[in-house]
Formats: C-alpha cells, sequence, structure tokens
C-alpha cells in the first residue's frame, strides 16, 4: 500500500478519480457512454475528444520542461498553424479535395516545425533564457497569423478538414486517437532510445551533462521542435473544431494550461525527471474540471474563481512540504512509519 | 590542551540514538554525540560515515527519523535551520554562506542592525560590526564589499555573524579546504580564543594534522555507526585511521611503487599539447603523457592547473596552441571532441559539474557510453546492468544500490561515481581534477590504488591535486603552474616534498633540498 501511496502519480491520478466520481453521483448520467453509428457518445467521450489540443501542447511542453526550458509560444504557433491550412484551403476551389486538405495540413505543421526551430535555436545556440525567448513569438505570433489571413476570421466548408477535429475512427473520435497516438510515439521515443535519459541529464545539470559529452544544444533544440509541431497539431485540431482560423481566440492562455497540467502530472518546472503519463492525467483532470463547471451550473463569470480553487487544492495535496507538516501534526504515527523505513533501507 | 571531564561540565549538545535514512541507504543508525561547553570537538569518518548528515541533523537541515536531540539541557526538534539558529547552533560552511554582494558590516550585523526610529543605524551598525570583527583580531573595512575578500576573510566575517548571534555551538565544517597555512593560523587563533570563552565547537576535517593541533576530543563513525568518543590524548593517529576505517593502514604506503615504475617515452606521446593556452586564461604551455604514465600537476590553488586541463579537454575553448592524439592534430573546441579521441575529465567541482544528482547510480555510471552512442543507440538493459556492476564492485561505491540517487552519495562515492562512469568509455588518457579533495583516507586509497592500477596496465593519466605528497606517490612526472603559467616539470623520482614546495615556490630556480 504504502509503494502505492509513494507512486508519483498516486495524488494526480487519485484527484482525477475523485473528480469523476463528484460528477457521476451528482448526476449519473455522467459515466454513461452508449454507441450510435459505431461512434461512442457520452460526457466522457467528449472530455477525451475535447482534451485533444491541449493534450498535444502540454506533451510537448513536457519535454520543453524537462530541459529546464519553458515554451509560451505554443498558443500562437497554434494560431499560425490553423491561420496557414485555412488560407490554404480556402483559397484553393476544392475545399473537399483530400489532396488539398494534405497541402494544408503539411504546410501548417512545416511552419509550427520551423517555429518551434526558431525557438530553440534562441534557447540553445544564442543561450537566450526560454522564458524571454519564447516570448517572442508568443506576443509576435498571433500579429504574424493575422497577417497571413488579412486580419480577418477566415472560415472554411472543408469535410476531410473537419474530420480532424469531429470525425470517428474505431468507435473513438479521431481527435482524441491522434493525441494518444502522438503521445505513444513521443513516449516510446523517449523512453525506448536514451533521448529520456539524456534529457533528464541535461534538465537537471546542463553543465555537468556538457562535461561528460552529452550533445545538449541538439536535445534542448529539439524539444522546442517537438513542441513546436504538436502545437501545429493542436491548432489544426481547434481550427477544424470551429471550422475558422481566429488569430486572436486560437489556444489562448493555453500555455498556462499546459504548464499547470505538466505540474499537475509531477513534473517540476526545475527541469529533469519528468511524466508523460503524469501530464495526460494532468490534462484529463483540467478537461474534467472544465466540464465539471458547465455541468455543476457554474455561473460562467465564478468558473475562473471555482477553477482555481479546486486546481489550488489539488496542488496543495500534492505539496511534500504539506505532506511533512501533516506528518508532523499526526506525529503519533510517524515513528511507526520511520522504522519500517529503516528496515526497508537496511 | 583542555580536556574537560565528562562530569565537570554540563554537555551543550545532546544527541543520542539518531537514525536517518533516505531512499536506499541508511545514513545514521541510532548514533549518540556529546558536545560540551570549553571544547573543540572533532567528528572524524571516512566519506559516507555520517559526519555531514550529523551535523544536519544538529542544524535542521534534515529531520531525524528517530532519537532525540537535547541543547542546552531542553530536548528540541528542529524543523529548519531557524530553529537550530535560535537555539544557539551556528554553522560555518566550507562554501561560505553569506551574501558576498553586501558589505562585511552588513553581513555581520545582518538581521541585527541597530535601528533608530525604525531606520537602520548605519553608523552605528558599522562600528558594531568593526568591533565585533576585532574582538577577532580581524581589523578590516568593514564598508568594502564582502566578495573583494579572501575566503579566509569571509570564513572569519561568517564566525563573527555567529558571535553576534550569542552561539552557544559553532559548527565548522571543512573550514580549511581552501586556505593557506598562515590562514590557518589564523583560524585556529580566533577558535581557541572561543573555545576559552566557553563555545562548544564542532570542527569537522579531514587534514589530520589540523585535527590533532586544534581538537580536544574526537568522535569517530563509521558507515552511519558510532564507533566511539575519545580524548585526543587518548587516540594516536594510527588507532584513528585505523577506526575510521576499519582496517589497517598501509595500503596508502604499498602504493609507493607508482611514482617509481619506469616509463617507455620512445615511441608518439598518447597527447601532446604545444603552446596551448587562451587569453587572461593560460599562458601557452606544452605538455605530453604517455601510454602509461601519471603526469602531475602541482601548484598553488588558481596557478593554472585546472585551467590547462580544461583547455585539453575542451571544456573551455583554447585560443593558442595544437594538439596532436597518438602524433596526429586534432581539433577540441568542445568535450565531445576530446571524447571522441578517448580522453576523459573528471572535474574538481563534483557536485556541480560532475554527478547528475537527480540521477540514479546506474544512470550516471552509464551517461559517459550513451552520450559518446547517441541517443539513438541505447545500450541494452542487461548491458547495463553488468557495467553497473561490475564498477560498484571494483570501484566498492557505497551504498552499492545501482538504484540510490546520485545526491544522497558522500563526496567520496560520488567521486567513483566519475570514475566509473569515464573508465566504462575505455580512455587512453583519464583527466582527474582533484578526485581526492575532501574525501577520507579510505575512498583515497581506493582511487589512488585504481589509478596505480590502470597506468599499469596503459593507461594514460593526468593528476591534479593539491596534496604534494599524493601527487608524488602516484605521478612519475610532475609539470609545475604558477601564476596560469607551466614553470618547469621534473622527475617525481628526482626530487622531494620540501624540493617540490621549493621549486613552485621560486619560479624553478630553486635546488631540491
Amino acid at each position: 500500500m504504502r509503494t502505492i501511496v509513494k507512486h508519483r502519480l498516486f495524488w494526480p491520478a487519485t484527484a482525477l478519480i475523485a473528480l469523476i466520481v463528484i460528477n457521476t453521483i451528482a448526476r449519473p448520467r455522467f459515466v454513461k457512454i452508449t454507441i450510435r453509428d459505431g461512434e461512442l457518445y457520452g460526457a466522457l467521450i467528449d472530455i477525451l475528444r475535447q482534451s485533444a489540443p491541449l493534450m498535444l501542447v502540454s506533451l510537448g511542453m513536457t519535454i520543453v520542461i524537462a530541459t529546464r526550458g519553458i515554451d509560451l509560444s505554443v498558443g500562437a504557433i497554434m494560431a499560425m498553424s490553423g491561420a496557414v491550412a485555412l488560407q490554404i484551403i480556402a483559397g484553393s476551389d476544392q475545399p473537399d479535395n483530400l489532396g488539398v486538405v494534405a497541402v494544408a495540413v503539411g504546410a501548417a505543421i512545416l511552419v509550427s516545425l520551423l517555429l518551434g526551430a526558431w525557438n530553440g535555436f534562441l534557447v540553445s545556440v544564442l543561450g537566450i533564457q526560454p522564458i524571454i525567448a519564447t516570448l517572442v513569438l508568443m506576443l509576435a505570433g498571433r500579429g504574424v497569423a493575422l497577417l497571413i489571413t488579412d486580419g480577418k476570421i477566415t472560415t472554411v466548408n472543408s469535410d476531410p478538414f473537419e474530420f480532424i477535429a469531429t470525425g470517428y475512427l474505431l468507435l473513438f473520435p479521431f481527435a482524441f486517437l491522434l493525441a494518444m497516438a502522438l503521445v505513444a510515439i513521443v513516449g516510446s521515443v523517449e523512453r525506448r532510445s536514451a533521448l529520456g535519459v539524456l534529457t533528464e541529464a541535461v534538465g537537471i545539470n546542463p553543465e555537468a551533462s556538457r562535461l561528460a559529452g552529452v550533445r545538449s544544444r541538439g536535445i534542448i533544440w529539439g524539444a522546442y521542435i517537438v513542441s513546436g509541431i504538436l502545437a501545429g497539431v493542436a491548432g489544426l485540431i481547434y481550427s477544424a473544431n470551429i471550422k475558422a482560423a481566429d488569430a486572436n481566440a486560437a489556444g489562448q492562455l493555453i500555455e498556462l494550461y499546459a504548464i499547470l497540467a505538466v505540474v499537475l502530472g509531477g513534473t517540476s518546472l526545475m527541469g529533469g525527471k519528468f511524466s508523460i503519463a503524469g501530464t495526460v492525467i494532468g490534462v484529463l483532470f483540467i478537461q474534467t474540471l472544465e466540464s465539471t463547471i458547465l455541468f455543476l451550473g457554474v455561473p460562467s463569470a465564478q468558473s475562473p474563481v471555482f477553477f482555481a480553487i479546486v486546481v489550488v487544492v489539488v496542488v496543495l495535496i500534492q505539496s511534500s512540504q504539506l505532506h511533512k507538516w501533516a506528518r508532523r501534526v499526526f506525529g503519533g504515527r510517524r515513528s511507526t512509519e520511520t522504522s519500517s523505513d529503516v528496515e526497508v533501507a537496511a | 590542551m583542555t580536556v574537560t571531564q565528562d562530569s565537570a561540565v554540563r554537555p551543550v549538545v545532546e544527541m543520542r540514538g539518531i537514525t536517518i535514512s533516505f531512499p536506499g541507504v541508511l545514513a545514521l543508525d541510532g548514533v549518540d554525540f556529546t558536545l560540551r561547553a570549553g571544547e573543540v570537538h572533532s567528528l572524524m569518518g571516512e566519506n559516507g560515515a555520517g559526519k555531514s548528515t550529523l551535523i544536519k541533523a544538529l542544524t535542521g537541515v534534515y529531520a531525524i527519523d528517530s532519537g532525540e536531540i537535547v541543547v542546552g539541557g531542553e530536548p528540541r526538534s528542529f524543523h529548519t535551520t531557524a530553529d537550530a539558529q535560535a537555539a544557539g547552533i551556528s554553522t560555518v560552511y566550507q562554501e561560505v554562506n553569506l551574501c558576498t554582494n553586501l558589505s562585511v558590516g552588513e553581513n555581520v550585523m545582518l538581521g541585527h542592525e541597530p535601528r533608530t526610529g525604525g531606520r537602520i543605524d548605519w553608523h552605528k551598525m558599522h562600528a558594531q560590526a568593526a568591533q565585533h570583527l576585532a574582538d577577532m583580531g580581524l581589523h578590516i573595512d568593514t564598508r568594502s564589499m564582502l566578495s573583494s575578500h579572501s575566503i579566509a576573510i569571509q570564513q572569519l566575517v561568517a564566525i563573527s555573524r555567529a558571535m553576534v548571534l550569542d552561539s552557544k555551538v559553532l559548527i565548522l565544517d571543512e573550514p580549511t579546504s581552501s586556505l593557506d597555512r598562515g590562514e590557518v593560523e589564523s583560524l585556529f587563533r580566533v577558535v581557541r580564543a572561543l573555545r576559552d570563552k566557553g563555545v562548544a565547537i564542532l570542527f569537522v576535517s579531514h587534514f589530520l594534522d589540523q585535527v590533532y593541533e586544534i581538537a580536544d576530543r574526537i568522535t569517530v563513525l563509521r558507515n552511519g555507526k558510532l564507533v566511539g568518543e575519545y580524548p585526543i590524548v587518548e587516540l594516536p593517529r594510527d588507532q584513528l585511521v585505523t577506526k575510521m576505517i576499519g582496517r589497517e593502514l598501509g595500503e596508502l604506503d604499498a602504493l609507493a611503487g607508482s611514482a617509481e615504475r619506469a616509463v617507455d617515452r620512445s615511441g608518439k606521446p598518447v597527447l601532446k599539447a604545444t603552446g596551448i593556452g587562451k587569453r587572461g586564461f593560460l599562458e601557452p604551455a606544452d605538455l605530453d603523457v604517455y601510454a602509461g604514465e601519471v603526469v602531475g600537476l602541482a601548484g598553488l590553488l588558481g596557478s593554472g592547473r585546472t585551467e590547462l586541463v580544461r583547455l585539453l579537454y575542451g571544456a573551455d575553448r583554447a585560443d593558442a596552441g595544437v594538439t596532436e592524439i597518438d602524433g596526429k592534430p586534432v581539433k577540441v573546441h568542445q568535450p565531445r571532441h576530446a571524447i571522441e579521441n578517448r580522453v576523459a575529465f573528471s572535474s574538481e567541482d563534483r557536485r556541480e559539474e560532475g554527478i547528475i544528482g537527480d540521477l540514479t547510480v546506474a544512470e550516471n555510471i552509464v551517461l559517459g557510453i550513451q552520450a559518446r552512442k547517441g541517443w539513438l543507440h541505447k545500450i541494452r538493459k542487461s548491458e547495463q546492468d553488468e557495467i553497473v556492476a561490475e564498477y560498484i564492485k571494483s570501484l566498492d561505491v557505497r551504498p552499492a544500490n545501482p538504484n540510490a540517487l546520485a545526491r544522497n552519495l558522500s563526496g567520496g562515492n560520488q567521486q567513483k561515481l566519475l570514475l566509473a562512469r569515464w573508465l566504462a568509455t575505455a580512455p587512453k588518457l583519464l583527466i582527474l581534477d582533484e578526485p581526492t579533495r575532501g574525501i577520507d583516507v579510505g575512498a583515497k586509497a581506493d582511487i589512488q590504488r585504481k589509478v596505480a592500477e590502470l597506468s599499469d596496465q596503459g593507461l594514460s593519466v593526468i593528476f591534479i591535486s593539491s596534496e604534494l605528497e599524493e601527487v608524488l606517490r602516484i605521478a612519475q612526472r610532475v609539470v609545475v603552474l604558477r601564476d596560469r603559467k607551466r614553470i618547469g616539470e621534473i622527475d617525481s623520482s628526482a626530487i622531494d616534498l620540501d624540493g617540490l614546495v621549493d621549486f613552485i615556490a621560486n619560479e624553478g630556480k630553486g635546488t631540491a633540498a
């Protein structure tokens, strides 16, 4: 039992389950899932579908944070990616043509890759602090997106493009499957190759890693490129969902939610050890909480306060300092606990 | 020596049955420790014996798992360092923990500035600070920036700050490791004066000479357990060392052969650097190392020893000179270039530039090979386990737990970890910068033995150490630096310790005594 409690994902997972339980008690229909025309429906499925953009952005953010960095430009990259894709589709004669959509998607991802590479260049080659380096694109990016769409909100009607956000594949929403596939790919590349441990080494002690011969420049640069690409895909899902490129609304504040998801998932902002599974749980928690707010009918004016209170509680539950205090308050139990610690160590 | 009788003076600090464990490490196991007013008490033990842990328990850095701490007759439980300070326990660390960007006076009086009407009376503050410093025989401008003074002065400032806090207990943790002889003298003068005033002083140092010079009583720890407490007059050095390492001394003496071993210098040197230098960093210097040779670099702190090897390794980029490896010119602009040429470098700052603290012992050992292979070619788990198990055994890394976090290991074991990381990459030339600094006799013997053994098998080594005896014992040839300049080179069989000291001091014009 103690090993379960001590597992780094114990508290994030508990918080998520608790939230689902509360919702189910409030309205049992919450956990109900039905199959219609070979597609799953239900509140939980909606949460999975809606979580896709945040999932992708948070995945990239996890890798960047592991290198001791941060990427504030993800929301702006989402806006630019959507703008590029929609401008290409809207400019073509056949918006429903699969080829056109493929070109648009390819171009958007290429642009996102270049934007990520720009961030990585500033951080890893020029040595600019990550928060400043990515602030550049965060501030400028939406302006560039507006430039691409000529200051308008470009809208399209393209079935293949909309499929990215609203389509279904093998029972599940396509957006969710896409996000999970990318999570699986990034996760297995990190852990099956040595990239994960080298990334952690760079994040924990950059100078010692450099002296040990780790190519830290490449690792850090790569992290920002991955983050850029994933934000680009998130931007595509977002704009496919609203069938429009909204340079101002796309991915607004998503960088902060992504940072929150990473931290809720147990990855430290100090860099080093990271947990992709933790981030996934963090994202699902945030998305479930958003749904809960709608579900419980919290007035929209008060919803940020409600959101903040829940987040603070969850962060406090995870705080090791609080655990220390709790142990001190319940000091009686402590001596027995520690004596078994000693046995473990000895 | 003023050895107090147990019954005569009431203990200021009594620690009983202290137990502390970290994941995978039982750092202290039911240790008792007593500190009395007006004594200098030395805590001795190998690296990993639990000295630092015991001190951190006493200063509130670590919470104890079991046991009790009684200070001034009252049971205490310290949760923070502030709790310990409030109880009259002050600590002066090896790395001074003061604000170097504030003035000397501000540092001494920080938090206790005299005030008039809520505002700090700067004039009075500096006067009081000057008084406190003068009490310790230190006459410096209290308005000068702390960073403008030497580490020795900074340490005295730290001690006078402890006196402002009216400390009953003063802990000096390796205070002398970066001080020269004269500075140690003035530190000891202050320590004796404080002892005579009734302050209880806990003195931790790995310099045996200094311990025997200043301490009244010794407590010995080994592997997290108490070995015993002894008045210093009843514990001769050889007995102390035996108690610390739990085996007979003489292992170090057995190494004497390494320096005298003949080296074949007929072929091409493994490394030949010509005129390597960097402006404002090191004047162009030459160095060559042959297969199976140990070349020692000697000189004072800041003489350019570290600078020279950092240029050779590419840790800093040289702006002049040529490096040849096995007779072929190579470019070494980055550590990676050196590693590709089978040159390995273990930095003197093992915490900041060596280990990756939050990674495990196993991950730290494998890091060197993994970095060379690149991230795409992950070393198989079974192969990793094999490498790690081999080096943990051959270097006697303790705890022998591959999954312990590197930061929980003692300094000596962290050093072994770094040695393991580099040996696993099968280097041709191994550069060791102060590999034995701040580590105890046992680990030191292990490391020296390993170096001697490896060079015997053909590995070339550049060995830097502030302990000249060590350099003379291990290296066949010693290159001497001074003021960031290479001043000469000597066969170590042709010189003794006094001769080497003379050489370092007199710019190569001296003769062997």
